[in-house]
Order: C-alpha cells, then structure tokens, then sequence
C-alpha cells in the first residue's frame, strides 16, 4: 500500500486480511465439496470399527476423529484406545 | 469424572439467543456471552441452530476443526462428546456447531430434546443462537429455552420483529405448553446503540424501544468498530482487545448470572487527531 515501504496509517494488526484469509480457505474447501465430503465421516467411523472389532473389543467411546483444514492440506486424524493395556497404541 | 463439589444448580440453564430480524448481532451476541460466561468460570456450551448456513464457528474461530455436528448428533451418527469442539482460550467453552449441507427440516423436536437434555446434566449454562426468522430452526432453538436474549437494534423493522418473537415467546415454547411452569424469562439486548445520533434525534432512544417492547433490558451494546474486528479474527468480541462493546457484553452477562448492575450506555472513543496520526500504542 505504501510507496516508501511505510505507512502512515496506524500499525494495527489488519484484520481484513486474516477475514479473507479465512474465508478463502473455509469456502475452497466448501465449494470443493468439502463440506459434503465430512459428510461421509460418521459412515467412515462406523466402517473403521468394524474392522477393529474383527480383531480386538473396542467401544464406540475409543475413537476419536479430528480434522484439521490447513492452506495445503487438510488432516484427518482418526485415535483408535485399544482396550488391552499390553496392545495399546494409537493409530493415525 | 470426579465429582464437582463447585456450587451450581442441578441443571444447566438454557438461554436462547434470538430475534426475528437478521443481521442484528444475535451470532456476534451469542459468541460474546457464552464466553463471557465461561470467562467467569462457569461451564458453556454455545449451539448453532442455523442449519444450512453455519456462522457460529467462524465468530468464534474454530471452523477448521469442525468434524461432526449437532444434525449428526441428532440422527445418531455421531456422540455428542465428538462434536463438541472445546474452545482453545477457555477451558470452560464448548461450541456445538451445526451442519453446513442439511437443512432446517434436519431438526426434530426429539432430537433437540434429547441434546439438550443431555448438555443440562454437563453444562452450567446452554446457549442457543436462533438463525434468524420464525421458521422451524427459530421455533426449536426457543422452544426448550429458560430465559431468551431479544437482541433489538433501535430500528423499526428490527423492532417490530423483536415484539413478534416475544409473543412466541410466550405462546410457542414448552415453558408456554405446560402453563404450569414460569413463562420464559425475555430481555431485550439493545445492540448498535449510537449516543451521537440519539443526540441528533436521528436513533430511537433505549426508552422508546423499552416502552414499545415492554419487556426488560438485559443490556446496550454500542455501535462498535471492535465487532467487526474480532469476527475478522474469529474471537469473540468480550476476549479480543478491550472495547466498549466487550465491556457493555461482560455486564450483560454478569445480569445473565443474577447480578444487579446498574445499565451503562458505554460508547466507543473516536480516536482523536494525535491518536490517529501517530497511530494507537495499546
């Protein structure tokens, strides 16, 4: 904005630009279908769980599914608590 | 879970954050009090009942962790534990966001029961923030409500909308069913307050607005820059910088939770002439 590489404007965070910023990631993923994708999270864990209990007892309670939506990518982080404390490990 | 030996009521209390008209602050409303409640210690959990047009998690910055929502806690697709998202400023607020794909039609009087029911016996206080209108998602979000936050700009049409919901109020909720239990507690939130056009004659003053609407004031929010602001960063406006808006909220909550403080119409400082060359050093 500035011809001298200062301002004389008040040296205030701008928030405008993080409002855009956020809005243009939020709605990328939005538009991309990602919001419709989410959609397809509950079946995925009731999927999941099945699988996991071919193998070892484990409660609806041990899962926990976490996304986080970031500029490049988006993370989907899936905790499985296995019940026995001799085979406890997390997967993601 | 250990046991709690903090002082609170059995249940938690169930505020509905409404209005009628749109765009009068009840998301920005709804977001300040619930974490000014939690600021206070008491545990919140504030819902979105716009289904189809999610806002609530962008005020209050989590809507990139959003995995499940209340529509698929409702259908049981999900367990309220996963889709309440804790708050990562305070550690007593929670957000329970809605659905962005679904529509209004999502939510059954069941359902909503059954979520609410189950956030009375965890949360000191739940607050519902109505999408805006009459329709089903406004009905369900004050159909279960204890006390209702009117949040009222002093304009006609915001108003008129404001009188229309405070008679809903008190025919179309479960308080207003049983006829047994206290109608529902309503009270008129008067946001985007400007002294400088009252003084001009130019804003109907909180009197006019009280004497139309004839319910209790439960606070005035002043017209602000700071609300844009902290809903550009995705804070609520009571835990982003300090502002006449963020301190006119922590009264209104601190009404909310019983106490008797005094309505102050609070204003925001023009910057002056010094302050805006060399610019603010808070």
């Amino acid at each position: 904005m500035s011809l001298f590489g200062f301002s004389l404007k008040p040296r205030r965070a701008k928030t405008a630009q993080t409002a855009k910023d956020r809005l243009q990631l939020l709605l990328a993923h939005e538009r991309a279908g990602g919001s419709d994708a989410a959609d397809f999270l509950p079946q995925l864990q009731n999927d999941i769980l099945a699988v996991i209990r071919k193998y070892v007892t484990v409660e609806d309670e041990d899962v926990d599914i976490r996304v986080q939506r970031d500029n490049a990518v988006s993370s989907l982080e899936i905790n499985i608590e296995m019940p026995e404390a001799s085979s406890k490990k997390d997967r993601s | 879970m250990t046991t709690q030996m903090k002082e609170k009521p059995p249940l938690g209390k169930i505020i509905v954050i409404t209005s009628g008209k749109g765009g009068v602050g009840k998301t920005t409303s709804a977001a300040a009090i619930s974490a000014g409640l939690a600021k206070l210690g008491h545990k919140t959990v504030v819902i979105d009942f716009d289904v189809g047009l999610r806002n609530l998690d962008m005020i209050m910055g989590c809507e990139r962790r959003v995995v499940f929502d209340f529509i698929n806690v409702i259908q049981g697709d999900a367990r309220l534990k996963q889709a309440l998202i804790k708050d990562k400023r305070l550690d007593t607020l929670y957000i329970l966001p809605t659905s962005q794909t679904r529509d209004k039609d999502a939510l059954t009087k069941e359902g909503v029961e059954a979520v609410l029911n189950e956030l009375k016996e965890e949360f000191d206080y739940i607050i519902c923030d109505s999408p805006a209108g009459i329709e089903r998602g406004a009905q369900l979000a004050m159909y279960f409500a204890d006390e209702a936050v009117v949040v009222t700009n002093p304009e006609v049409s915001s108003v008129r909308d404001s009188d229309r919901v405070l008679g809903l109020l008190a025919s179309k909720t479960k308080r207003a069913e049983s006829g047994s239990s206290e109608p529902v507690k309503a009270r008129v939130l008067l946001t985007r307050h400007d002294q400088a056009r009252i003084d001009k004659g130019e804003m109907m003053t909180v009197d006019d607005v009280l004497e139309i609407l004839a319910v209790p004031l439960i606070g005035i929010i002043p017209e602000s820059q700071a609300v844009l602001r902290a809903s550009n960063v995705g804070t609520p406006v009571i835990l982003d910088e300090p502002s006449s808006a963020g301190m006119a909220y922590e009264d209104t909550v601190a009404r909310l939770t019983g106490q008797d403080i005094e309505i102050r119409i609070g204003e925001e400082r023009r910057p002056g002439l010094l302050q805006r060359l060399f610019g603010r050093t808070s």
